[in-house]
């Protein structure tokens, strides 16, 4: 189990980068100012975007953790944290 | 009763009224927000739809998980009982002062600066309270039923969504459309009757006594003295955050919003079922499932937290999509027009002549009513040329008002109250998960902010990332349902990979 949790690692890793890749693609082919809709809404994408990154940036964290083993054992008591 | 059994009923109810009611103020906002927008924020005003995009985003998104650190910190600072006093007196004294701004035609752009400014706050609070009363319950209960007593907190939301349904309902019932949306009008009762419900939650809140294991904590003078640096800069205790994000709550969220909201808005604009049964498939969905909050809490302090909510996740995953497809096939008038004998008022058509052109629009409204109960309204719109020998152009029609047969009520009814049982199992249990993750100096802060993260942000994109799906791949009625799928399919495989199912029997440490 210890190598799964690892080696997934890896995939939490790359999946960050796309996240915000596929975010910051939708937000170039919604955007539009004639538009009515939230998806075209310029704000709306800023305010996404902003808030998705750190959180993608997490999943990155989360990511190099696991790959790192920091998950093959958690903490069994608030002393070990 | 023993005087701990009556002291633990008390904290209960003085946790759980007082978030029940938050919730209550800051879904009323958004059941209004049609008659809020025509208020505060009137069409073809820049700035106001500036303001009103910021209202309805930057309160969910970012406000929320701001206010988890604000009253995060100041919860494991100063203690529990005072800070989710301070959030219900913000929430509360917000919602009741958007009840009294003038509107836009009173005050100008003044308005919507106020109204943005209050929901700010209330998204603030929002972020404050639940990890205050998940902490201050779950600090006052035995390890055995830890899960059950803070499954009560987990009722809150859901209750929240009722009693504002309800309220709203009601005071629409009983007033016309121009008297509930009139300045002055019914659509601001709910925010008045909050003040209320907020004064009896305070006075009850300011009887209780702080948590016994803060109490202590300080006695011995552990608290944290930098509770935001301890809970995200530790790597011991951050990649806990990040393990209850990504394997529980991100998950949990999406699954919630989609119960929740998601079906609510999906009868009422995808099957466009009237206003009334719409609400009233939730209202008795809701009644129904409840009682089911406390039921996986309670289970989850028998066999563990973890499968128990991934197993509402994995049920959500494999279902949604034949639910909601049962929603629309069930609502489909040209199969209703098929198998039913068909009676037809008396058509109204209406004709006004299109802008700056001799063609005529013709608008014709018949309503059927068929053989197996239903009603629904058809709206036929054309363009009619000038010239006769011309064909009709830009024919549309469109359904509004269906109106569901008893059975197809009912059955209604049980699918929604399918999509909120998940909601129950992912969520019941999760206060008193997270409560065990982490230790008690830094609680409040640690737990607050990956909660509010998965509920805010990740369910709180629900529809619009729905949307999106909806516009770039339109064939498909439901393609909007791959978000919360896909989110809650990869949060099940986070969590069944790298939680453990063990209950923390001592959070004393």
């Amino acid at each position: 189990m210890n190598s799964i949790k690892k080696y997934l690692g890896i995939v939490w890793l790359l999946l960050a980068p796309v996240v915000i890749y596929l975010l910051v693609s939708g937000a170039i082919t919604h955007i539009d100012p004639t538009g009515k809709k939230d998806i075209n809404n310029p704000i709306i994408w800023v305010i996404i975007i902003a808030i998705f990154t750190p959180v993608a940036i997490g999943l990155m964290i989360f990511g190099w953790y696991a790959w790192k083993n920091e998950y093959s054992k958690l903490p069994e008591n608030s002393k070990e944290i | 009763m023993g005087n701990a059994t009556s002291g633990i009923i008390q904290v209960i109810s003085a946790s759980s009224v007082g978030t029940m009611i938050e919730w209550y103020d800051f879904y009323i906002f958004g059941m209004l927000a049609k008659t809020i927008s025509t208020q505060f924020f009137p069409e073809g005003n820049a700035t106001a739809a500036l303001l009103s995009t910021l209202a309805i985003f930057a309160a969910g998104f970012i406000v929320r998980p701001f206010g988890a650190l604000v009253f995060g910190r100041l919860g494991d600072l100063i203690g529990r009982k005072y800070t989710f006093l301070l959030t219900l007196v913000l929430m509360g004294g917000s919602t009741f002062l958007i009840g009294l701004v003038p509107g836009y035609i009173s005050i100008g752009i003044a308005a919507p600066i106020l109204v943005l400014l209050l929901r700010l706050l209330q998204g603030l609070a929002l972020g404050g309270e639940y990890g205050g009363a998940a902490t201050y319950v779950a600090e006052h209960a035995p390890a055995n039923k830890r899960g059950y007593y803070t499954s009560w907190i987990q009722t809150t939301a859901t209750l929240g969504l009722f009693v504002a349904l309800g309220v709203i309902m009601l005071v629409k019932l009983n007033m016309t459309d121009e008297q509930f949306n009139a300045q002055w009008g019914g659509w601001r009762y709910p925010f008045w009757i909050s003040i209320f419900l907020v004064a009896v939650s305070v006075y009850i809140r300011l009887k209780m006594s702080e948590s016994p294991l803060f109490s202590k904590l300080k006695a011995e003078g552990k608290t944290s003295s930098n509770p935001l640096k301890e809970s995200f800069r530790h790597k011991a205790n951050f990649k806990m955050v990040l393990l209850a994000l990504f394997g529980a709550v991100m998950g949990q969220g999406v699954i919630w919003y989609t119960g929740q909201f998601y079906a609510q808005s999906f009868l009422e604009t995808k099957c466009n079922i009237e206003f009334e049964q719409s609400r009233t498939i939730m209202l008795w969905a809701i009644v129904f499932a409840t009682p089911f909050f406390l039921f996986f809490g309670w289970l989850s302090d028998k066999i563990g937290r973890k499968w128990i909510m991934l197993v509402g996740m994995l049920l959500g995953i494999l279902t949604y999509r034949p639910i909601f497809n049962t929603f629309l096939k069930d609502t489909n008038e040209i199969a209703w027009k098929v198998d039913n004998s068909i009676s037809i008022d008396q058509p109204i058509v209406k004709k006004e002549q299109v802008k700056n052109s001799s063609d005529t629009l013709a608008s014709t409204t018949v309503i059927y009513s068929l053989s197996n109960g239903v009603r629904f309204t058809e709206i036929k719109t054309e363009t009619l040329p000038a010239d006769p020998a011309k064909t009709k152009m830009n024919t549309k029609i469109t359904y509004k008002d269906k109106h569901l047969s008893s059975s197809i009520y009912w059955k209604f009814v049980g699918l929604v109250f399918l999509l909120i049982l998940y909601v129950t199992m992912v969520y019941g249990p999760v206060a008193a998960f997270l409560v065990e993750l982490f230790p008690t100096r830094i609680r409040y802060t640690s737990m607050s902010l990956p909660y509010h993260i998965g509920n805010g942000v990740f369910g709180g994109l629900v529809p619009f990332i729905g949307l999106l799906l909806t516009t770039t791949y339109p064939a498909d009625p439901l393609v909007g349902l791959w978000y919360p799928i896909g989110i809650a399919a990869l949060c099940f495989i986070i969590g069944a990979i790298y939680l453990n199912n063990k209950i923390d029997k001592d959070i004393t440490d």
